[in-house]
């Protein structure tokens, strides 16, 4: 104890350099800056699998190996010779995959050093922005107008006002500005004072609502869920850049249709055929009860294999002509895993002929993780293409407090 | 307990010369804990950025946590010579291990292969390697992080690939190749030149390129430093100061048995010579030393792998007691590691000290094998071979500038890892700044290309 002592008082004084600086964290933070980069570049791949997302949290882990500086070095042998010391003789076998089947090893390779995985979180708005960069894809643009919202902005300033708004550094340079005059007072007055002055603004549209709705009959798999899940989790995100807050609304359906909260929606699976009228009539429903069709920007994405009853399709066409009508965008992603039939479903068609009749409309066939950047890129240069069909409303005239 | 263990470092010195060890002086110094894990990351008190070693560190910093590793000191050969104690070490773990640390030293000042790199790299390496770490910020602050660390990125993937058995300070290869009839017999040509005056003259131009390289080049570090196409000339100072902290190096990896034997020996020697240090501290420091020196950890029956320290420190005994310390003394000094191994690793020394071959094949069944003095001396030495690389060489430049690398895969059987050696050429390619071309053979044996780009 008492040497401790003894050495650091011979230190006193200045502060030994290694006491300050770790080289050994530089150039770890170095590693990890390149790890980033690394990731960043080959981010529409990684994250295309759905098992990063992690839900509920704003963050995305990817799991990556540790890179390594690469040397020359001979191929791993089939069979590798060492030297050993300890009680064991010749014939003696020290390790076994056939026998000791040891939980979660994998028995080849397990000794290599690079086995070391980092769990490297990144932020969900980093994320987006990175790619929407990388991968060119246009903004949005929001329904110009009908907006509930105004704030009040701060605009110039005037000689009165209420005490809580006085600019005090503005105020000072009136002071010296007039004192700069002969005779003038040295004191403050009434005519030195500023106050800030604030204004009704209408700020842009900054809501919007989403409606995921998903049909869960039989004949879709967990693999198809958990397509739509990817698309949709990367529709809600570019979505969440253009508008400040973004209610989601989420449906499910078979024969008949529910609203579920997000965690459960993901989960839901049923038996049974396909009736897609049923889950745009429960759309329709929530749309006119809890929000405000003719005003709020509203978008529906539906993921389907495509297998809607035949019976169902003249209300289905009914039901989704409606909804188009007040939605700035209606998409349609066919998530069919097993074969590909590129739209050719009575879903597709009704989506088809929705599109063709001239309404915010597109569809997707997305067959693989790897093709929902294809999908999401296709919805969100589609969205922006479609000419402002409906016109704006007229905005309401800003309203000014008394 | 009282005292520190500075007070004992003079008696410890003394003792260490009366016993005949013969060493420069060494400066102590107790430093963190967290400093001496940098230092074994990277070789070097202070040393050039590259973010290898950031990974090391994060291997380090994790086999701390997990309490496998435990650093008491870390010794630079020079005069004087730069020991660190961890502050962690309590007296007798100082005291001991100051007696190693002059045990390294005495090793360092006299073993033939320390000496020759030392005199070349001259005996200041600490203070070299600082300076090159200075020399590489500034050009960083010139050049930019990217370009400097792709330069590190190719030399220090080649860290190991340099020629020992050359001097660090060389010239270039000769401009032209011998005339051949230089060699013929001066009076002959005299008197062939004073018949025909004509035929002499002729001998001049009749000078050739000598080729480059002109013979297979191991040092690769030297010759893409010397003979890159366009490389800049900070680039060739990276390049030769990775080369010179590696020739720095390359006695303590071929020696780590010989050396660590040798320390440990003697601070078990001094040890218990050293009626001075009070009974608590040497009871202390014995256990200690067994700790540091036993070969198989104590939770475990068999070690897949060769404690260095035991086998040299049993080793070093053996040979004392059989031949005295003065044979012993011939031998530190003129050994290497696998002149050690092949010549003092004795059946009987084998047997006593339960080592055995094993082979372990890639599905993860690992094996004892038959006992073979021979094999098992390659075993314990494979890891070593060539600076523990695969010889690589230079064989050729092209005329458009390509370079020809060729793996010899007649020493080591085997051919190179294709995914890795692609990754290095990757490398290199930034600094070659021309294509480059590398023959291996693949699994068959048959000769393979890797080419970059």
């Amino acid at each position: 104890m008492d040497e401790a002592g003894g050495k650091r008082g011979e230190k006193t004084g200045a502060a030994k350099w290694y006491e300050l600086f770790s080289r050994g964290a530089r150039d770890w933070l170095r590693h990890d800056e390149k790890i980033r980069e690394a990731v960043r570049a080959n981010l529409p791949d990684i994250i295309a699998g759905g098992e990063v997302i992690n839900d509920g949290a704003r963050t995305v882990r990817v799991p990556v190996r540790m890179l390594e500086h690469y040397h020359f070095r001979l191929r791993r042998p089939e069979e590798q010779q060492g030297a050993g010391q300890g009680k064991a003789k010749p014939g003696d076998v020290l390790a076994d995959p056939a026998r000791d089947q040891g939980p979660g090893e994998k028995g080849a390779g397990g000794r290599d050093e690079g086995e070391m995985q980092l769990l490297l979180e990144f932020k969900v708005d980093d994320i987006v922005d990175w790619l929407w960069e990388e991968m060119q894809l246009p903004n949005l643009k929001a329904r110009t107008g009908p907006s509930d919202e105004s704030d009040w902005i701060r605009e110039g300033w005037d000689r009165r006002g209420a005490r809580s708004r006085l600019d005090r550094r503005r105020s000072f340079k009136e002071l010296v500005k007039r004192r700069g005059a002969p005779g003038a007072s040295p004191n403050f007055t009434d005519e030195d004072l500023r106050f800030r002055q604030l204004a009704r603004r209408k700020q842009p549209a900054v809501h919007a609502v989403v409606f995921f709705m998903l049909d869960v009959s039989g004949s879709m798999s967990d693999r198809d869920r958990k397509l739509a899940k990817t698309f949709f989790f990367w529709v809600v995100q570019g979505l969440r850049r253009e508008y400040r807050s973004l209610d989601t609304v989420f449906v499910a359906h078979t024969t008949e249709a529910w609203e579920f909260s997000e965690p459960d929606f993901f989960q839901v699976s049923g038996t049974g055929g396909t009736v897609a009228s049923t889950g745009l009539l429960k759309v329709r429903e929530i749309m006119d009860a809890r929000f405000n069709p003719g005003r709020a920007n509203i978008y529906l994405f539906y993921a389907s294999d495509g297998d809607n009853s035949v019976s169902d399709a003249a209300e289905a066409r009914a039901a989704l002509a409606g909804i188009a009508a007040d939605t700035c965008f209606t998409g349609y992603v066919e998530v069919s895993s097993g074969l590909s039939r590129q739209l050719a479903t009575e879903t597709g068609k009704l989506f088809a002929e929705l599109q063709s009749s001239g309404c915010a409309a597109g569809s997707y066939a997305l067959n693989d993780f790897d093709d929902v950047w294809g999908a999401v890129r296709h919805f969100f240069a589609a969205e922006t293409q479609v000419p402002d069909a409906a016109p704006a409303p007229a905005a309401p005239p800003a309203q000014d407090s008394p | 307990m009282s005292g520190s263990w500075q007070d004992y470092t003079r008696r410890i010195e003394e003792l260490a010369a009366a016993q005949g060890l013969k060493f420069h002086p060494v400066d102590f110094e107790a430093v963190p804990d967290s400093f001496m894990m940098e230092i074994a990351v990277y070789g070097l008190p202070v040393r050039m950025p590259h973010w290898s070693f950031g990974v090391r560190y994060i291997y380090q910093l994790i086999q701390r946590h997990m309490g496998h590793s435990r650093l008491f000191e870390v010794v630079f050969p020079g005069n004087p010579g730069h020991a660190y104690l961890a502050e962690s070490n309590g007296l007798a773990e100082n005291i001991l291990v100051t007696a190693h640390v002059l045990g390294h030293a005495d090793f360092s000042r006299n073993n033939l292969l320390f000496k020759r790199c030392q005199e070349q790299v001259s005996e200041r390496i600490v203070e070299h390697a600082a300076n090159h770490a200075r020399q590489i910020s500034a050009a960083i602050e010139t050049h930019g992080a990217q370009r400097v660390e792709a330069v590190l990125d190719a030399a220090l993937a080649l860290e190991q690939h340099i020629d020992v058995d050359v001097a660090l300070r060389r010239p270039r290869y000769p401009e032209y190749a011998e005339d051949p009839k230089a060699l013929v017999d001066d009076t002959f040509r005299k008197r062939f030149a004073a018949l025909e005056p004509a035929a002499a003259a002729v001998a001049p131009e009749a000078r050739r390129r000598a080729p480059v390289p002109p013979h297979p080049e191991k040092d690769l570090l030297w010759f893409l430093a010397h003979y890159a196409p366009e490389l800049e000339s900070w680039e060739r100072d990276i390049f030769l100061a990775v080369r010179e902290e590696s020739f720095y190096f390359y006695p303590v990896f071929a020696t780590q048995i010989m050396n660590e034997g040798w320390a440990s020996y003697w601070h078990a020697r001094l040890l218990r010579e050293a009626d001075f240090v009070p009974q608590q501290a040497y009871v202390d420091a014995i256990k200690c030393h067994s700790d540091v020196v036993r070969p198989v950890a104590a939770e475990q029956q068999v070690a897949l792998s060769i404690n260095p320290y035991h086998l040299g420190f049993v080793m070093w005994e053996k040979i004392v007691e059989r031949d005295g310390l003065a044979a012993a003394r011939g031998i530190m000094e003129q050994d290497d590691d696998f002149a050690f191994v092949r010549n003092h690793l004795t059946r009987e020394l084998a047997e006593e000290l339960d080592m055995f071959r094993y082979s372990a094949r890639s599905d993860g069944q690992i094996k004892v094998l038959e006992q073979d003095l021979n094999a098992l001396h390659e075993a314990v030495l494979a890891p070593k071979y060539n600076f523990g690389a695969p010889i690589v060489s230079a064989v050729k430049v092209r005329n458009d500038g390509t370079l020809e690398l060729a793996h010899d895969s007649t020493v080591d059987g085997r051919g190179l890892d294709l995914e890795r050696s692609r990754k290095v050429l990757d490398y290199v390619q930034r600094v070659w700044r021309r294509p480059i071309v590398l023959t291996t053979v693949n699994q068959a044996g048959s000769t393979l290309e890797l080419t970059a780009p």
